[in-house]
């Protein structure tokens, strides 16, 4: 290009029609224009709250803070300061949001298969599981179920004591029932595997899943019924679940070890197993062999070991029980009702996302002879996958916020806690309530992030 | 959660709001034509609807008295119920024009939310309700115990420092409003429930069997409760102190509902210038000479209000103690109006 060719193609744009140039300057702009109207409104707020005579700061953060909390993960006494308050509510609503995550995956993935089952009765019911739970307003959910975990629970002195030694005979005989229930559903979910129709699969599968839970909540109020006064074992009564403390002796170490170990092969295993059935076909025991590497190692090495863990048993004193371990009735009841509640929304989510699977791909894979088991897992789940992930996310993040309701059943969470009684007792309001909002908004940030990590490995990839 | 937005609301505003010269707030009052009195969301015998969704209670008549005062009409008041967390944001955020609801008087409180109070006009204290047949006479034994708390309070400082101070231990479950405490404790949640011994008295009324729980002899704080205003409006400030002490003033001259309208006639010189009729007393608070007059007549003196809501002729059956008048052995002493 010749300097006069140059010269005449810088000239035909001038710097003002630049589309490049302007769409800058009209960002910087605007973020001028945020930045001012930022500094203004907190200079302005100062201004304000300096002339009513407010505290302002964050100087509050190191004082001592003068109340109680029950339920602290760390530390926490009347004589620690207002910063350490904010961490023991902080991590008070991350445990009830991971554990209520977790568990609102599960429940919201069996009622979700369940509603799309053949056999009527379990379709129905999980129709009319999600409608309810769906129409009914969280706040209410939550009371109801906080009385309902209050109320028919005896006080500490009639504790309902759960399994100890001396329960005898009768206690075997409920235990023997409860085991062949238990035994039924395995066998069911087993037979399910082998069936021909895939959603009578699921339906089986689910039925097997809910026997197996009977079961298990069967025993558990079998030992409820019998109240009798043992001096040890796990306690119930409406201040919550009291179960032995354990605490680590010397050589716990190694058996924390071995489940490490347990893990890194576990992974290998795994790994070792794939690459052999892409070279010859040939299939291992992935999951019995995790199982014992991750189960079965560290077991082992922890009655090598001698049982390196003492259990403080819970001593009955003149109102409740000292020294246990306690689950709160408040975390059980928001737990329960953020689970149940969560569930029906993902219930849904679940269903779309299968449904939006054509039936021709489960009928290609069967015309290719594959059994509905791997039908399932191979073909339809992953593509399901796709459609359920971006709407699970905001579900995930309204259960963590929807955590904040947790104020009017008595939970210590970090609303209840910081913008309750520390915004209080320090009126700082405006520092307290954005500090708050901070938190919520890093919390969902970190969420979406991970979660948008995790469609981005499991979307279509497109070439 | 409706009030929090509403608060969340009103601090935006106070990011944005240009700095206002300290407002006038009797000026703001007149010019709405009603007074707006923060209260309590429903403590009988202080403050609560009753059946026909009229306010009644010892916080409410003074907020009655001030729209007396000021309207010579004790209905001109809009009650805002604030639970014991939002009732401070909402003062600021200037939501209402005085705070009558049972609020203890702390250096903190008058120094850092930007408040003046007024006299207290409910000397109080702290104090434990349990249950007949834990058979415990004092708070001593609660060792151990399970204790339903109010969020917010100063309770909640009083208990833990007591419990501190005994050498005690104890298990709090702290709720964000009365009514879930309340509840809590009358399920069987908590062994004990505390809070200031009027509210005490006045929270067992609402229980299932209210004969089943007793109140502990011993009180474990001050509480001097008393009504709030912002800082920075001497005016409003000087109007909210000296209704208490009118109301207290008729009282000690045996100036009531029934014969004000008599003593309007009386020689005393001390009658005189509390009703009006003599000096220019009113005027200098910014109101008509006969403010206090208008108190009396609409309102009561504070015995009045005091038998109507929460002493023996009511069903708290609160004695006097405390709050008697200086000359009967209690704290309640008016600043002589002269």
């Amino acid at each position: 290009m010749t300097d006069a060719a140059r010269r005449e193609e810088t000239a035909k744009v001038s710097l003002l029609y630049d589309p490049r140039v302007r769409g800058i300057a009209f960002q910087a702009l605007l973020l001028a224009f945020v930045v001012f109207l930022v500094y203004e409104a907190v200079t302005n707020a100062l201004t304000n709250l300096n002339q009513q005579k407010i505290a302002t700061g964050f100087g509050f953060w190191d004082t001592v803070s003068g109340f109680d909390i029950n339920q602290a993960l760390i530390d926490y006494s009347a004589t620690s300061t207002y910063g350490r308050a904010f961490w023991v509510g902080l991590l008070n609503t991350l445990l009830v949001a991971s554990i209520g995550i977790v568990l609102a995956t599960f429940l919201g993935f069996a009622i979700g298969v369940a509603r799309l089952s053949s056999n009527w009765i379990v379709a129905k019911l999980s129709m009319i599981y999600v409608e309810v739970i769906r129409n009914v307003p969280l706040l209410l959910q939550l009371l109801f179920w906080y009385n309902a975990v209050l109320k028919p629970l005896p006080e500490p002195r009639n504790s309902i004591v759960m399994p100890a030694a001396s329960l005898g005979a009768p206690h075997a005989l409920a235990t023997a029932l409860c085991a062949a229930l238990g035994l039924a559903g395995w066998f069911a979910y087993k037979r399910a595997k082998g069936a021909e129709d895939s959603t009578a699969t699921m339906a089986m599968a689910t039925l097997g899943s809910i026997a197996m839970a009977l079961a298990a909540a069967g025993w558990l109020f079998y030992g409820g019924l019998l109240r009798f006064a043992g001096e040890s074992g796990v306690f119930l009564n409406n201040r919550g679940l009291i179960l032995p403390r354990p605490s680590a002796l010397a050589g716990f170490g190694l058996v924390v070890g071995a489940l490490a170990l347990g893990l890194v092969g576990a992974f290998l295993f795994r790994s070792w197993a794939r690459k052999r059935q892409e070279a010859t076909g040939k299939q291992a025991p992935v999951g019995l062999a995790s199982l014992a590497l991750i189960v079965g190692l560290p077991a082992l090495v922890f009655f090598a070991a001698g049982s390196p863990i003492e259990w403080a048993y819970p001593q009955r004193s003149r109102f409740n029980l000292q020294g246990g371990l306690q689950v709160y009735p408040e975390f059980v009841a928001l737990l329960i009702g953020l689970v149940t509640y969560t569930a029906g929304f993902i219930a849904e989510i679940v269903r779309a996302g299968i449904l939006a699977v054509s039936k021709g791909q489960t009928e290609a894979a069967h015309a290719l002879g594959l059994r509905p088991g791997p039908t399932l897992k191979l073909v339809v789940i992953p593509q399901a996958m796709r459609v359920i992930i971006p709407p699970l996310t905001s579900q995930y993040l309204n259960l963590t916020k929807n955590s904040s309701l947790a104020v009017f059943i008595g939970y210590p969470d970090l609303v209840q806690i910081f913008t309750g009684t520390v915004l209080n007792q320090t009126g700082q309001a405006v520092e307290v309530v954005a500090l708050t909002m901070l938190v919520y908004l890093t919390i969902s940030l970190t969420t979406a992030a991970f979660m948008n990590w995790y469609n981005a490995r499991k979307a279509l990839v497109e070439r | 959660m409706k009030r929090t937005i509403a608060s969340l609301a009103a601090l935006a505003a106070l990011a944005f709001a240009p700095a206002a010269a300290s407002a006038q707030t009797l000026d703001a009052v007149k010019q709405r034509g009603s007074l707006i009195c923060g209260s309590n969301t429903g403590l009988a015998g202080f403050g609560m609807p009753d059946q026909n969704g009229n306010w009644t209670g010892l916080d409410v008549d003074f907020c009655r008295a001030l729209a007396a005062a000021i309207f010579n009409d004790p209905t001109k008041v809009k009650f805002v119920p604030l639970s014991a967390k939002d009732r401070f944001t909402a003062l600021q955020s200037k939501e209402i024009d005085v705070l009558s609801r049972n609020g203890t008087v702390t250096l903190s409180r008058d120094t850092t939310l930007g408040l003046n109070w007024g006299p207290p006009n409910y000397f109080d204290g702290q104090g434990f309700m349990v249950r007949k047949k834990l058979n415990i006479a004092s708070a001593k034994e609660l060792n151990g115990a399970s204790i339903c708390v109010q969020q917010g309070t100063t309770t909640e400082l009083n208990l833990a420092d007591y419990f501190r101070a005994n050498n005690m231990k104890y298990e709090g479950v702290v709720f964000a409003t009365s009514e879930e405490t309340n509840k809590a404790y009358d399920s069987g949640r908590c062994d004990a429930f505390t809070t200031d011994a009027s509210g005490l008295y006045s929270e067992r009324l609402k229980f299932v069997n209210p004969d089943e729980h007793v109140v502990l002899p011993e009180i474990i704080s001050k509480e001097p409760l008393a009504a709030a205003v912002r800082h920075g409006d001497d005016q409003w400030f000087d109007i909210v102190k000296w209704t208490h002490f009118a109301m207290l003033t008729a009282e000690e001259l045996g100036v009531t509902q029934k014969n004000v309208d008599e003593q309007m006639k009386s020689t005393n010189p001390e009658i005189k210038r509390l009703l009006g009729t003599e000096g220019k007393f009113g005027e200098g608070l910014g109101l008509t000479n006969d403010w206090a007059a208008r108190i009396v007549k609409h309102v009561g003196n504070y015995g009045e209000s005091f038998e109507r809501n929460v002493g023996e002729g009511s069903r708290l059956k609160i004695k006097r103690g405390l709050n008697a008048l200086w000359t009967k052995g209690g704290l309640q002493y008016a600043w002589p109006i002269r």
